[in-house]
């Protein structure tokens, strides 16, 4: 579990996040949403510990980030994993070589250990046979799965993926996001997932936390998310038709 | 003001090069591949700058002596000084900030606008370490490259000398042997290890450090070439200055 109180984040004079609090739980897919800009990459790098940030706490697993010494601190990155948003997989390595990186870095296992392993993660994620592809040759979709696969190697507590689904197409988009969530429940992590899709939301948003400017503005589920009033989550949530339509039709359905 | 502020990161970023160091079984394979891409990648246009460069400094001094009473195997000896003194440590160093400074600068500063060195960090890696120490030992080897341009440039300048009708052979090889100093190569090469540190931080620094996308790694690499340059061309002069006067 990940707790985050009273969080505030500025770059020079811009304050960019005020005074965030919530919790993310062990086993869920908890989801930050919120307009381009709004601070979810921010605050993402203040969970990972990219960023520093001027007030508040983070604590995992009740431990406070802020108060551990240097080896604890890196005791906890070393149980998170993360899928950035252009993937960032290393473009001189192969595939396999990039899944197996932080095995090489992190654990003394045998090179055969090691091969065993990334097959595994490599299959979990239906690249059973692209081991010595290098990245530039792979198609987005593969690469966000490759990108999975290497946060997931090392067997993370933490996973955290920004936007892992912008640039690819809708179908793609949900094979990831269904995987995200399946692997998160398997190995019981604790995952965070920014988005602005509310494709991905409805799928597997089961806690949703609304930035607005850098502010928490609302925080939900999926099922919560229809009946809410909150204008600033209805403006954002049914900007497009579709929404409008599939909210109608959840409230009408729900009413008789 | 920037400039300051600059010169302070780049020194705190030499520091955190030897902070702590990457696993070695790790290590050894970036530091190979590094030795490949900067040194090995080098030989060709450095041979070929040093043999023709040689040729035409032979030339200019032999056409520039016109006085019958100066002797011929002055060729040899003036080729053998420029070339060693300067134009072996110096100019080919100048560029080696074009090639080997922009292609640092380049694949670091794409690894940062992907994302890549965020990757790492996050690992809990230290990406300087991890980045910049590898191309720090291969450029060690950079003496080994400046030996070659030295001796290429002067063969170049025999083969100008005796295709062009200069002088003979015999004169030339007296000339490259005569009044030599040992020190002089001692200065030579003190020169080029500074210049290879300079060659393997000041690109990495440019790169590390910027910011934006692919465009603006088009410009950092433009701009470290210039800095990079810059740099070598004073510690020319200030170690020209402390060594040999
Ligand atoms: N390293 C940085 N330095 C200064 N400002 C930043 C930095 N990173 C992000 N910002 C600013 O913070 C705000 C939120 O950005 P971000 O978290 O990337 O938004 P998004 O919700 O699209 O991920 C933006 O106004 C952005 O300009
Ligand atoms: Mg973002």
């Amino acid at each position: 579990m990940i707790e985050v109180k009273g969080l505030h984040k500025s770059f020079g004079d811009v304050h960019i996040l005020k005074d965030i609090s919530t919790t993310f739980k062990k086993g869920k897919t908890s989801m930050v949403i919120g307009q381009s800009g709004s601070g979810k990459t921010v605050f993402l790098k203040c969970l990972l510990g990219l960023f520093d940030y001027e007030q508040g706490s983070i604590s995992y697993d009740g431990k406070i980030f802020g108060q551990l010494n240097a080896d604890e601190k890196r005791n906890i990155r070393s149980k998170i994993g993360m899928v950035f948003q252009g993937s960032a997989l290393f473009d001189s390595m192969t595939i396999a070589e990039n899944v197996m990186f932080p095995l090489r870095m992190f654990t003394k296992q045998s090179k055969s250990e090691m091969e065993d392993r990334v097959n595994f993660v490599l299959k979990r994620v239906n690249l059973a046979d692209a081991h010595y592809k290098m990245p530039s040759e792979a198609s987005g979709g593969m690469q966000k799965r490759v990108a999975i696969a290497r946060a997931i190697v090392n067997k993370p507590k933490y996973l955290f993926c920004d936007e892992p689904n912008s640039g690819l197409d809708p179908k793609t988009a949900i094979v990831i996001d269904n995987l995200i969530q399946e692997i998160t429940e398997e190995y019981n992590i604790t995952t965070v997932i920014n988005s602005h899709d509310m494709n991905s939301v409805m799928e597997i948003g089961e806690k949703i936390v609304f930035l607005k400017d850098g502010k928490k503005a609302w925080e939900g589920s999926k099922e919560t998310i229809f009946k809410t009033d909150n204008e600033a989550v209805t403006n954002f949530v049914y900007s497009s038709e579709l929404f409008k339509k599939v909210r109608k039709m959840y409230l009408e359905e729900n009413e008789s | 003001m920037t400039y300051f502020h600059n010169i302070g990161a780049y020194f705190i970023m030499v520091k955190d090069m030897f902070r702590k160091p990457t696993k070695w079984s790790v290590m050894k394979g970036l530091i190979l591949k590094d030795i490949d891409d900067l040194i090995i990648g080098s030989f060709g246009i450095v041979a070929f700058i040093s043999f023709f460069v040689g040729g035409v400094v032979t030339i200019q001094t032999a056409l520039n002596i016109s006085n019958p009473l100066i002797p011929k195997y002055l060729v040899g000896f003036a080729t053998r000084q420029s070339v060693i003194l300067e134009f072996a440590p110096t100019f080919i160093s100048i560029i080696m900030a074009g090639k080997v400074g922009s292609f640092i600068t380049s694949s670091i500063g794409t690894m940062r606008v992907t994302e890549q060195i965020d990757a790492l960090e996050v690992m809990g890696i230290n990406a300087i370490n991890y980045l910049v120490f590898p191309k720090f030992i291969a450029l060690m080897l950079y003496p080994f490259v400046i030996s070659i341009a030295m001796f290429l440039g002067i063969l170049g300048g025999m083969a100008a000398c005796i295709y062009g009708g200069f002088s003979t052979l015999e004169d030339y090889v007296t000339g490259v042997q005569l009044d030599f100093i040992p020190f002089h190569i001692t200065y030579a090469f003190i020169k080029t290890i500074v210049f290879a540190f300079v060659l393997a931080t000041v690109p990495s620094f440019y790169g590390f450090f910027m910011k934006g996308g692919a465009l603006e790694v088009g410009k950092a690499s433009t701009t470290a070439f210039v800095w990079t340059s810059v740099a070598i061309i004073l510690l020319n002069y200030i170690i020209t200055q402390l060594l040999l006067s």
